[in-house]
């Protein structure tokens, strides 16, 4: 479904991405994970066409997007979760689901998304007139979760969900994303929450310096002796 | 001194000053550009009332209506030919631009048209005051009220009910976000110009009464009022520009009453002084956007 061949890219004179493959296939829950400026971000901004590559390719369903707009990648079906959420604070969060659902024009599918989003955070529905400003930051990240899917998105990236929340909202976050991926949605998490995202996830991809370190299985990943010492970046590389 | 003419007087100038301001703001909030092409195009709709009143007989309410579309299209060509190519480059690029545009409009018709005044002729009601509780009220005046109050709205009916609206306003939180929601870029920018091309229209019109003549720099005194304006209630926030546009209006009309007939031509000194202390004690502005709010849990 989603294919990244050799992808570089560079904030400037930093390059930010040296080379990197990855591929999720319809259905999956895929993860990237690695420290802090490993690339993980960069590699959804890319996808999301927020940045463009100035080397390699990416293919959504057999068409390259490489260059394609931000807005023109959204109508494809692919939704980003940003970090740090980027809910719109001034808008209530009844126009913030509204406006996620900005690609969808058939007011049944909006109903039914919006029916499916109350279910999965029945603390919306009470919020509905609030301004997302004064929302919590795990309500937020429900907020900005469900924004995002109610554009019935085809692939789902979520960018550390579980970044600042209160351990007891993780174990939320990670049991929606579980539960998102049974119902069916393509996703592809980045975090840095090792352990927990290897224990819900098919596959997932280990990022450092801007490459993809080591990939496989979650059940092979975690039974590497290696891992931690990967993901804290200061082990000896890996061969492949 | 404080009496309803005075009252009239001031709520048809920030009426006027709040329309200028929110033309301004509109397109700040989202391209983070202060337009300073703005004030042409309430040349822009000036010179269609002089050469529509001029040259031919169209009813004062099509004069009207073309002026305000002449200002939206000048608006909206303005934005497709000179900004848009400009816009991934930088802010500061943008800036340039909208001087390069200023100037452009500015000759332009200076060389087509006159460096010379030019008599727009208003219909009669303009010139006409109404007996209210024993005060004559200009007509003017409560149009101007009057057309302040269905623009506001109008426009808050276009923000908070049409999705266009609601995307506007988001674009103005994170344009990034609102883009990666589906929502084009071009359109809302179109949709922002637009809307400030429509507002520099309206407000040509009464404008235009004011002095009852058209020169081609006639654009910079409201310029100035609606940066200032935005200056003072906030450049974030659409509310902001409507209660700067008013407290404009007040601090001015009340400097005129108040200061000795010797100073009141240097008004707009005191006028600044002013601002500069509401600036010391408020930096944002007046109004803060709600974008800096955010609870931690």
């Amino acid at each position: 479904m989603l294919e990244l061949n050799g992808v570089h890219a560079r904030y400037g004179a930093i390059t930010a991405l040296r080379g990197v493959s990855i591929n999720v296939s319809q259905g999956e829950l895929v993860a990237l994970l690695g420290v802090n400026g490993a690339g993980k971000s960069t590699t959804l901004g890319c996808i999301a066409g927020v940045l463009r590559p100035w080397q390699g390719g990416i293919a959504f369903e057999g068409g390259s997007i490489v260059g394609k707009s931000p807005e023109q990648i959204a109508r494809l079906g692919i939704s980003l979760v940003p970090e740090g959420r980027d809910i719109f604070p001034s808008l209530t969060v009844e126009e913030n689901l509204r406006l996620g659902a900005f690609t969808r024009s058939e007011r049944s599918e909006y109903r039914r998304n919006l029916e499916e989003v109350y279910d999965l955070f029945p603390v919306l529905r009470e919020r509905l007139q609030q301004p997302g400003g004064t929302l919590s930051g795990g309500e937020q990240q429900q907020l900005a979760i469900a924004r995002a899917l109610m554009s019935s998105p085809r692939l789902l990236m979520l960018d550390e969900p579980s970044l600042g929340l209160a351990p007891a909202l993780v174990d939320q976050i990670f049991e929606l994303i579980a539960r998102l991926h049974q119902r069916g949605v393509t996703i592809l998490l980045v975090e840095q929450n090792v352990n927990r995202t290897l224990e819900i996830v098919d596959r997932a991809y280990l990022m450092n310096t801007g490459l993809i370190e080591s990939q496989g299985t979650a059940q092979q990943l975690r039974s590497r002796a290696d891992i931690e010492s990967i993901y804290m970046g200061v082990g000896r590389r890996v061969k492949r | 001194m404080i009496n309803l003419e005075f009252i009239t007087n001031t709520l048809s100038l920030g009426s006027l000053y709040a329309m200028l301001a929110l033309g301004l703001v509109i397109v700040y909030g989202i391209l983070r550009l202060v337009n300073f092409a703005y004030g042409e195009l309430i040349m822009v709709g000036g010179y269609t009332m002089y050469l529509l009143t001029f040259y031919t007989s169209t009813p004062w309410l099509a004069v009207v209506v073309l002026a305000v579309l002449a200002a939206m299209v000048t608006s909206l060509l303005t934005e497709l030919v000179a900004f848009r190519p400009v816009r991934e480059k930088s802010l500061t690029a943008m800036l340039i631009t909208s001087f390069a545009v200023s100037t452009i409009l500015q000759n332009g018709a200076l060389l087509i048209i006159s460096p010379r005044a030019r008599a727009v002729t208003l219909p009669q009601i303009f010139q006409t005051s109404v007996m209210i509780a024993g005060t004559s009220v200009p007509w003017r005046n409560i149009l101007t009220i009057v057309t302040c109050i269905v623009t506001l709205i109008l426009l808050t009916l276009l923000l908070r009910r049409t999705v266009l609206g609601i995307a506007l306003r988001a674009a103005a939180d994170n344009f990034t976000m609102t883009r990666m929601l589906g929502v084009p870029a071009n359109t809302v920018i179109s949709t922002a110009f637009a809307i400030s091309g429509i507002m520099a229209g309206i407000v040509s019109i009464f404008w235009i009464a004011r002095s009852a003549s058209v020169t081609p720099t006639i654009g910079l005194p409201p310029l100035l009022v609606a940066f200032v304006a935005t200056v003072i209630g906030g450049m974030r926030s659409l509310t902001g520009a409507v209660v700067g546009g008013f407290v404009y209006a007040i601090l001015i009309s009340l400097l005129g009453v108040v200061l000795p007939p010797g100073l009141v031509e240097f008004r707009e000194a005191f006028m600044f002084a002013f601002v500069i202390i509401i600036l010391l004690f408020r930096p944002e502005g007046l109004i803060r956007s709600k974008t800096s709010v955010e609870r931690v849990g």
